[in-house]
């Protein structure tokens, strides 16, 4: 059974959604008593990084998943799921779980495109990313394959060795991470059309390790 | 760098498209939920419903519509029509819709712009402009009038002044529509797009008058809109989405080419 976490930030239906037409049995939850029953957890979300951390430690959420991925359990972040694993983030100065080295950071105002005009923020729509090595969850992708993003931060490991998705908006950014059970994309495979569903499909069959 | 998006666009009235679309061997399709799947695998970026139903009470059949969509297609879509309240907003978000988007209702009430926003997310936000072009006169600097009710009433409001109000008061996307151009499929209206486009921050989908896919590249470059929306050239099947974006992908324009 797959673990949707549920703290609050934003609709998580479309995940399940996903889910069940993968035929995934899955359920959404916001009890930090059931997370020991799921064999693998997705961590979604949308909005804002202040309030979502406030609603994680006011379910002790914060600690629970924590040690989920101590233990070395699947784990998927996604979006805000993802920022929020990070040490920091930009957004309302916020201290985030610090699962993994790093902050997360605002795209520069200044940002422009090839012919010179002011890119748009936040970062919506479709865009490609780049994977330079294998792993088993990105595995099986077309060489061309766009993700759908909204976002106006974007995370920056300590570690670029961490980075397994690159996508570019003015500037190269952190689109994936991957580190032994844990991966976490900035875009959203939910609602990435085959791509997408091809990442949560690898992820529902993944056992974990990182294949470096 | 972000893909252009090509946006079908499905009008409902009850539950039901309100022209049946040709579909595969002629097929009259009337149920939105088949269209959009139809779409979904031709490789549209999102879709957008436009709920025409009269009657408030016929509401929940939308929601309805909005549910199974939600679970046919894995891209965001948007519901626009009838939504006058953040109540009316969070039932159609609940049922799984990215966006909402708001026309004359957000002439009538503005800030139902900004508590959208507040409530939901700047991105989940589009303001629909359904515009005319008029003599410039002092409250008309532009030349480009916000019309409402189908273009029935001019409401002295300048468009360009109107896109960037909503801008600020927080709506993450315009939906810029040409009452000129729409329904003519003589090509999207470039100038107002070009206008729009270029004096506000936040993305321009360009709406009416698609009719060959010469005109998507028009709009997409000249035009500088982030999107276009399209309806009546790929319901009658003159096009399918794939043979358009082939189109725009062989002439520099960035699409996304695989789904």
């Amino acid at each position: 059974m797959i673990g949707i976490i549920d703290y609050k930030a934003g609709n998580l239906t479309s995940v399940a959604r996903a889910l069940h037409y993968l035929g995934e049995p899955c359920e959404v939850t916001d009890d930090p008593e059931l997370l020991d029953s799921f064999d693998r957890i997705i961590f979604p979300g949308v909005g804002a990084a202040g309030e979502a951390m406030i609603n994680l430690r006011s379910r002790e959420l914060d600690r629970r998943l924590r040690k989920w991925v101590a233990v070395g359990k699947p784990t998927l972040g996604i979006c805000l799921g993802t920022q929020v694993i990070f040490e920091r983030s930009e957004e309302n100065d916020t201290t985030c779980l610090g699962i993994v080295p790093g902050s997360v950071q605002r795209f520069p105002g200044n940002l422009k495109d090839r012919d010179g005009r002011f890119l748009k923020i936040p970062h919506m729509g479709w865009n490609r990313v780049d994977f330079p090595r294998v792993h088993p969850v990105f595995a099986g992708l077309p060489t061309d394959a766009e993700f759908y993003f909204v976002h106006s931060y974007y995370p920056a490991p300590a570690d670029e060795r961490w980075v397994i998705g690159w996508s570019d908006y003015g500037l190269r950014f952190c689109a994936a991470i991957a580190h032994e059970n844990l991966v976490a994309v900035q875009f959203h495979p939910e609602k990435s059309g085959g791509p997408g569903l091809q990442i949560l499909a690898n992820f529902c069959r993944w056992e974990g390790n990182d294949a470096q | 760098m972000l893909s252009k998006r090509i946006i079908p666009c499905l009008d409902v009235r009850d539950g039901k498209l309100t022209k049946g679309i040709k579909f595969k061997g002629n097929i009259d399709i009337g149920d939105p939920v088949e269209a959009a799947r139809e779409y979904y695998e031709q490789g549209a970026d999102e879709i957008v419903f436009y709920d025409i139903t009269a009657s408030s009470d016929a509401r929940n059949i939308m929601l309805d519509v909005v549910r199974r969509v939600a679970e046919t297609i894995f891209i965001p879509f948007s519901v626009g029509g009838g939504i006058r309240s953040v109540e009316d907003m969070r039932a159609v978000i609940l049922a799984g819709a990215e966006k909402i988007s708001i026309h004359s209702e957000a002439v009538k009430i503005p800030a139902l712009i900004e508590a959208g926003a507040k409530a939901f997310g700047n991105q989940c936000v589009v303001l629909g402009m359904d515009v005319k072009k008029v003599a410039i006169r002092p409250e008309i600097p532009s030349g480009y009038e916000i019309v409402i009710h189908g273009g029935r009433i001019y409401t002295g409001r300048d468009a360009l002044q109107w896109a960037q109000e909503g801008e600020s008061r927080g709506a993450g996307e315009i939906c810029l529509n040409s009452i000129d151009a729409d329904g003519t499929q003589g090509g999207y209206e470039i100038e107002l797009t070009q206008l729009v486009s270029s004096q506000v921050k936040i993305p321009v989908i360009a709406s009416g008058g698609a009719g060959k896919a010469e005109h998507l590249r028009d709009v997409l470059t000249e035009g500088r809109a982030d999107a276009a929306l399209i309806a009546s050239i790929v319901h009658y099947r003159t096009h399918t989405i794939q043979d358009l974006k082939t189109y725009l992908h062989g002439n520099g324009v960035k699409v996304r080419m695989q789904w």
